[in-house]
């Protein structure tokens, strides 16, 4: 199988074009290589602004007191005296809701659906190009305008008096209705939309085209995991965004044109609203993290030197997930007053998901289990992966218990559950990834010095700053306020070094970039050997322009 | 590089799978809505979240042990109502009929109307809580200055007796909070509104 297909190299790129400007290459891009690295460079503006909002949340909490909001208050929205201590507080909670819609539709799903999976999976199934080249160009051009109304949405009236939306991602009502009756909160339900658009359009493309363009002998059952964990986060996609769809458009009219959807004196109430955005909400980390498995497969397989562990409980693991996945919302709800029969179910329909995750956790190690490990970068990252992800899964196991989430329930322990699965785990499979294929992407290799320092700072940093939350939020401190105790403050001062620490990480990650693009060490076109044996390793590094015009073959 | 092999397909065109496609997105955005009147309809058969039950016919059973309703008012911000119960609580029989009165007085200088929405606590109860008549099934009106009694006519089903989740229960508390009901307006629009009505209180 390897080399039979590199033949056709360089040579043919272009090869019935005029080359194209610099326009029409970027701004009407239907390549799926050249849309996933705008993809990536989107990802990373956005993951870097979302990241500075965290830095800025943790410098806040960082002792008791208000240490830099009312400042901040001050010099963004022009409050003076005791209206900037007011103006301050909301701009925290702006601060909390902003960093967490950035991060999960801004940078997570940009960099490993729109990014990653963009770039990989036609090459990994043996397609030319996404199956509609055109949408592909959409959806890439969907999400920025998606990204500066949400940003926009910072500057303008929220509640009366403050600027922004406040009250967290959630977007629950009443406090997203009556409570913000400013623009604000319509210019992030408009940007949530279009995302969301921008996104069901890009799962459409996913589908069709791994459906129809696999490559002749790939079929599904020899499909690499990558191309089966985007599929999954496709089909999840485009059942759950609509529901969110849904539910924010009633929000829209109940702000706006007088329906009572979730209002209880017109007949409604907000629980509904709850159900409806967890229905979409629980999906939607799986999104976040499925892509991330699919990689971290690929990865462990390729530097253990030995085929993943069970590939088809591997693939059907994701499945169960996925398909679980949809019956499990409300346990983000148990504190709503549900009866004791419906928490039983959701704590029992929660606590099985355990079963398809430990699936991939024990197939991951004993895939590496006697294989020849090497511990490049991108293997480092996802081993940092697996043991973080597996935290955070425990203390998901822990929350999924219905009398213990009673008293966690929007404390700081949920903070660091979700963080160890998201922040430690989603971005750190995004980190492997980067390194894993950045020398396929551009060509040269990385600095290993720079790439290993850049994931320990990291896993120092961001341990550091969510481990002590789990005690922060056992001893009761509760999520979205700028302020607490002063019992609190041991913790939370450690907390707020560990953000500085991995925010010098992330500028070791950009020095790494730049290192990278200036050396221009030549990687080759299989820089890791015989373990990577998935079909973009037979192309030349970087791609050429079109791929597979002699189609490859799958043993 | 033997013989040309064919391109997996799925066997449904492209064209075809956009419009499957398409069908799950509408068809998930047409669930969201159709949740809105099945989660009412589901609240309504159940008694979940405490919504109790509108019946026709009082309780042919009547019990020997006894249960406490306590009652509960409230108005929201907005009205200028005065609401309360006349008694604060009642002791009946499981099973037996009873009216009790609930008294609104209108503080403001306008005519206003107000709708009542209602629920019972333990939650559990609310399948059991049957009302025959009350104030909350229609919307009220009052003049300035206006006081009413306005009655509520329930009983408690037998059946709460039995199960193992509500057997337990001695005291069921009946609350109601009064909404103003001057045709719902956009919250954009609220902010304008709230203040005027502070100016007449």
């Amino acid at each position: 199988m390897a080399g039979t297909s590199a033949a056709h190299g360089d040579h043919h790129d272009h090869h019935e074009h005029k080359p194209l400007t610099f326009f029409q290459r970027w701004f009407l891009s239907t390549n799926h290589k050249d849309i996933g690295t705008l993809y990536l460079i989107f990802a990373i503006v956005a993951g870097l602004i979302g990241g500075t909002l965290s830095v800025f949340m943790r410098m806040e909490l960082q002792e008791p007191g208000i240490q830099i909001f009312h400042g901040l208050a001050q010099m963004v929205y022009g409050f003076q005296g005791d209206a900037a201590i007011d103006g301050g507080k909301h701009m925290f909670n702006v601060f909390t809701t902003a960093h967490a819609l950035i991060m999960i539709f801004f940078m997570v799903m940009p960099a490993l659906i729109g990014g990653f999976a963009n770039w990989m999976v036609p090459i990994m199934i043996g397609a030319p190009d996404m199956a509609f080249p055109r949408m592909n160009n959409i959806s890439f051009w969907l999400i920025v305008p998606a990204f500066l109304l949400t940003l926009m949405s910072m500057f303008v009236e929220g509640p009366a008096g403050a600027y922004g939306v406040g009250g967290g991602w959630t977007l629950y009502p009443p406090f997203s209705t009556s409570g913000q009756p400013g623009p604000a909160m319509d210019l992030a339900i408009l940007g949530i939309h279009i995302a969301g658009a921008s996104s069901i359009l890009g799962a459409i493309n996913f589908i069709t085209t791994i459906l129809n363009m696999r490559a002749p002998g790939m079929t599904l059952h020899k499909m690499p995991l990558f191309a089966w964990s985007v599929l999954i986060t496709a089909f999840l996609l485009l059942l759950s965004l609509p529901v969110l769809a849904g539910g924010i458009t009633m929000l829209l009219t109940d702000r706006n044109f007088g329906t009572t959807f979730f209002a209880p004196e017109g007949g409604g109430d907000p629980i509904l609203y709850q159900h409806l955005f967890w229905f979409f909400g629980h999906p939607e980390v799986y999104i976040l993290i499925l892509p991330g498995f699919g990689i971290v497969s690929h990865i462990v397989s390729t530097f253990a030197r030995k085929p993943i562990f069970g590939y088809l409980g591997m693939a059907y693991a994701m499945v169960a997930i996925g398909a679980v996945g949809f019956v499990v919302w409300a346990h983000h709800m148990y504190t709503v007053g549900m009866s004791l029969d419906t928490q039983r179910y959701f704590v029992f329909a929660t606590m099985v998901i355990a079963i398809p995750t430990g699936i991939k956790i024990f197939s991951w190690i004993a895939t590496m289990w006697g294989g020849s490990i090497r511990f490049t970068t991108p293997m480092v990252w996802a081993i940092g992966f697996i043991f973080l992800f597996t935290v955070g899964g425990v203390t998901g196991v822990q929350l999924a218990n219905a009398g213990l989430d009673r008293a966690l329930h929007d404390t700081y322990y949920v903070v660091a559950h979700f963080h160890y699965v998201l922040s430690l785990g989603a971005v750190f499979a995004i980190f492997a990834a980067w390194y894993y294929w950045f020398p396929k992407m551009t060509g040269y290799m990385y600095s290993e010095f720079i790439g290993k320092l850049h994931f320990w700072v990291m896993f120092v940093g961001v341990n550091l700053i969510f481990f002590p939350q789990h005690f922060l939020g056992l001893a009761g401190m509760p999520r979205r306020y700028i302020d607490y105790p002063d019992a609190f403050a041991g913790w939370n001062l450690v907390s707020s070094y560990g953000s500085y620490i991995s925010a010098v990480g992330v500028l070791i990650f950009l020095y790494g970039v730049f290192e990278a693009f200036s050396k221009k060490r030549v990687a080759g076109d299989n820089p890791w050997g015989e373990g990577a044996n998935t079909l973009e390793w037979q192309l030349s590094s970087p791609p050429p322009f079109h791929q597979w015009e002699q189609l490859p073959k799958i043993k | 590089m033997t013989e040309p092999r064919k391109i997996e397909k799925s066997g449904i065109s492209n064209g075809g799978i956009v419009a499957v496609c398409c069908a799950f997105v509408f068809g998930m955005l047409g669930m969201a809505y159709a949740a809105v009147p099945l989660y009412d309809l589901f609240c309504k058969v159940t008694g979940y979240g405490g919504t109790t039950q509108r019946v026709e016919q009082a309780s042919d059973v009547i019990l020997d042990r006894k249960i406490k309703v306590r009652f509960d008012a409230n108005t929201a911000p907005g009205l200028a109502w005065s609401f309360t119960p006349v008694q604060r609580e009642v002791e009946l029989r499981i099973g037996e009929t009873v009216q009790v009165l609930y008294k609104a007085r209108n503080l403001a200088s306008t005519p206003t109307a107000g709708q009542a929405t209602f629920n019972v606590t333990p939650e559990a109860a609310g399948a059991y809580f049957n009302k025959v008549e009350c104030f909350c099934f229609t919307e009220t009106a009052l003049k300035p200055g206006e006081e009413l009694e306005m009655p509520v006519v329930f009983f408690v089903d037998p059946a709460i007796v039995d199960p193992v989740e509500t057997k337990g229960i001695h005291t069921i508390t009946l609350s109601y909070t009064f909404y103003p009901h001057a045709g719902t307006k956009p919250v954009a629009s609220a902010v304008e509104t709230k203040a005027g009505n502070a100016n007449q209180l």
